[in-house]
């Protein structure tokens, strides 16, 4: 069975998309082989969480992981990585808990209008397709995101934006 | 993995600590505006909006197109390269959490499959 999952790899079936649906949202979808309650687990019990959630191949590591899922509970995960001397905390508190079904939780840690994610499993023929929708409140509040590189540490677009803004700062002068 | 100096951080959030140029970005992402409009809502004078609008101009963030007397400012095309450059970086973050999340989600298969979970 092993085989086959690195099969599905190599072929491309699981190949995880990110996609801009709008001015105030984007989707991840991934496709899991294993039925949805197996799938719902990983995502609900914190223990199995902080396995897959900071991926060492992302320089990221859990500093602490805290999930209380249920509608009305409280989660919160501080990351540390290599990048960066400060560790960073998410966290928010989950709206809806539908078994095996569905999952929402609020982003709190930003200043202000952070998005509302939600999380559905969808199964058939015994896999799993996991669509996560990230809401943000307005467009401004997803490009502010974007401009900032927000969720995701520092990237290759602010390296580049940082040496543009360099030269351009030099050249300005203090204005 | 791209490694980053405290220097070239707090040069880069400097740049962009003016909430002038943030305000007009913003405002920006909202609607084309000219020159003047933006001097008017950031209660500005027209040379000092022209070198705000001059300063993210030159790093691609608003784009500026003279028609007639007036010059219109828009999102420039940096903002596009930036953002799909995000995604690209979201896919990435995403796709190294669901490869970890296959190995949790195996184990947990073969484990209910060893313990004869029927259904």
């Amino acid at each position: 069975m092993d085989t086959k999952v690195e099969s599905d790899h190599t072929s491309g079936k699981n190949r995880t998309t990110v996609e801009r649906k709008s001015g105030r949202e984007f989707v991840v979808t991934r496709t899991f082989n294993a039925p949805a309650r197996i799938v719902f687990e990983a995502w609900t019990r914190p223990e199995l969480l902080r396995r897959w959630w900071a991926p060492k191949s992302f320089g990221i590591s859990f500093l602490s992981c805290e999930a209380d899922v249920r509608a009305g509970g409280a989660y919160r995960f501080v990351f540390g990585h290599a990048a960066s001397e400060q560790p960073m905390a998410f966290f928010g508190r989950y709206i809806e808990v539908t078994a095996h079904a569905r999952l929402v939780w609020t982003n709190d840690e930003g200043d202000e209008g952070g998005a509302v994610t939600t999380v559905t499993f969808e199964e058939s023929g015994g896999e799993t397709r996991v669509v996560l929708h990230d809401l943000y409140p307005s467009k401004e509040a997803l490009d502010g995101a974007i401009a900032s590189g927000a969720t995701s540490g520092f990237g290759e677009a602010f390296e580049q934006l940082d040496q543009l803004l360099v030269t351009t700062s030099a050249s300005v002068g203090g204005s | 993995m791209v490694q980053y100096t405290r220097a070239h951080l707090d040069a880069s959030f400097a740049a962009l600590s003016d909430a002038t140029r943030r305000g007009v970005l913003e405002q920006l992402g909202r609607a084309d505006a000219s020159i003047t409009d933006l001097a008017e809502k950031f209660h500005m004078t027209l040379t000092g909006m022209k070198k705000h609008v001059g300063v993210l101009e030159q790093v691609g963030l608003v784009a500026t197109e003279k028609v007639g007397r007036v010059r219109t400012c828009k999102l420039g095309p940096r903002r596009l390269a930036e953002e799909m450059a995000w995604i690209e970086e979201h896919r990435q973050l995403w796709a190294s959490r669901f490869d970890e999340l296959d190995k949790v989600v195996e184990e947990l298969r073969q484990k209910e499959k060893v313990d004869g979970h029927q259904s």
